[in-house]
């Protein structure tokens, strides 16, 4: 049984600098795995739908009609589910967590990807 | 016979982490009698499993509880694995074991941490809570999240660390064994601390053994039971001791817990020096048919998971038994008989997580 067993930690705690930073002043600690927030490249979305079946919180919305992607960041748990599964790769996990807001609602995001026209075969033909 | 009264302890109290409610009897100052309820913040995770498909149901699993995460995400998979009969590859093996040690070393310095509060010694607390820091910023730099790691999957594991990440890992485990030491030497022979622990809250082996505790309030009693020996992952392939202490209290929880910090960097080191290059995954086709058990090793004991599957990819049941659950009959046994001022620190002895709990 010993006595001031916490000495030599108080010393070095009293003589160190704080454990602790001064955020939002100081940026918090990141790394380049952090899940944070996830976000969209519209310009590639082929509206396939894939994150929307495979968010286990049902947080991602699709309509292929209005050409929109949206999700609700309350409802999203940032499990990378989507980022993975997506078939183009233009899904990405953003290391900054989301925004806090002062109302609940969803981010709509316009999906601007246009299909490429094939061009038609016979007119190849002709130029070649 | 003196007359008796019945106090209220929490869901709200300073010391609970989380809400459980106990009546307690008491005569004068002396419980003799306590009468648990559960049920406040049940979340029907085990429905959930009907409505979203197994592969996807790892992430919700996972979030049964905030602290062994990992190791609930990981049983869950080891049951789908099983019942499909997927040889997950060895490197993902000791990947899973290495997480788990960690998600230990976390659990267990953030008890000591919540035990030192509950004692009143707040500055103990925050040495312990700083030190857990560190294994924190382990898992955001291998797993991309400090508590939920999201980092198991069916067939294996997300993602791989690099064998120069693992380097750099088993040199963190030496500062992490130094300032432990310090830590732990405070708890197991500081006289103060000593005076507050010893002879509180005594469940002897025969009441824990038949009162069904589990992990360190059963070892902390000489029940020498862990899951970790069944060989799951790759702790059949690594060495450890279990530890076991007799005495029964407080002390004894809290001495099998302060030892097992070390056996879990142990036994990181050896699963960092023995694991296999390799793929960390196996692409999963079809869906579970049939219905399976698996056991692991919580931090706090020891965690069931049943899942039983049709053939399609909606599960049509699961069923998670919790360490903590099993652990509350103890946790009346060495609560009768005590005094009302030694309540909090013996409800804290159990490590109670009752979120888990309720799922």
């Amino acid at each position: 049984m010993t006595f001031f067993e916490m000495t030599k930690t108080a010393l070095r705690t009293i003589l160190s600098r704080p454990a602790t930073i001064l955020y939002p002043a100081q940026a918090a600690k990141k790394t380049g795995l952090s899940r944070g927030h996830v976000t969209i490249d519209p310009a590639r979305c082929i509206s396939c739908g894939t994150c929307q079946r495979k968010c286990p919180a049902q947080a991602i919305l699709i309509s292929k009609e209005a050409k929109t992607w949206q999700i609700d960041r309350f409802r999203c748990v940032v499990c990378n589910s989507c980022v993975d599964t997506c078939p183009v790769k233009c899904l990405f996990m953003d290391t900054q967590y989301s925004a806090p807001a002062t109302a609940k609602g969803v981010e709509v995001v316009a999906i601007t990807y246009v299909k490429p026209v094939k061009p038609p075969a016979g007119k190849t033909e002709s130029t070649g | 016979m003196t007359k008796q009264i019945v106090v209220p302890f929490g869901p709200q109290h300073p010391v609970l982490p989380e809400p459980i409610h106990l009546d307690l009897v008491l005569e004068d100052e002396r419980v003799v009698d306590v009468i648990p309820s559960i049920g406040y913040i049940h979340r029907g995770f085990e429905k959930l499993v009907e409505k979203r498909e197994f592969t996807e149901y790892t992430y919700v699993a996972e979030r049964t509880c905030g602290i062994c995460s990992f190791i609930h995400g990981m049983t869950y998979c080891v049951g789908i694995e099983q019942i499909m009969k997927i040889d997950v590859p060895e490197r993902a093996q000791y990947l899973r074991t290495i997480w788990s040690e960690y998600s230990r070393l976390h659990s267990h310095l953030l008890w000591l941490g919540l035990f030192a509060d509950s004692f009143g010694f707040e500055n103990l607390f925050m040495n312990a809570w700083r030190i857990r820091e560190r294994v924190l910023d382990v898992f955001e730099q291998t797993t991309g999240g400090r508590v939920i790691q999201g980092s198991c999957k069916i067939g294996g594991v997300r993602r791989d660390i690099t064998n120069e990440k693992l380097d750099e890992m088993a040199k963190g485990l030496d500062v992490l064994d130094r300032e432990m030491q310090e830590l732990t030497n405070v708890f197991l022979h500081d006289a103060t601390v000593k005076h507050r622990l010893r002879n509180v809250g005594i469940i002897s082996r025969n009441d824990a053994y038949m009162t069904g505790a589990v992990g360190p309030t059963a070892r902390g009693s000489g029940v020498a039971i862990d899951m970790r020996k069944l060989g799951y992952g790759a702790y059949g392939k690594l060495n450890f001791q279990m530890v076991t202490d007799s005495c029964g209290d407080c002390y004894s929880r809290c001495l099998v817990r302060s030892k097992e910090l070390f056996a879990s960097t142990d036994l990181i080191r050896q699963a960092i020096k023995k694991i296999p290059d390799g793929p960390v995954d196996v692409k999963v086709t079809g869906a579970p048919d049939g219905e399976y058990f698996t056991r692991a090793e919580q931090p706090r004991g020891e965690l069931v998971h049943y899942i039983k599957g049709n053939g399609t990819k909606f599960l049509v049941r699961s069923r998670i038994r919790t360490p903590t659950l099993t652990n509350i009959p103890p946790l009346i046994k060495m609560l009768q008989g005590c005094e009302l001022a030694d309540v909090p620190v013996i409800v804290l002895s159990i490590d109670p997580c009752i979120s888990c709990t309720e799922r």
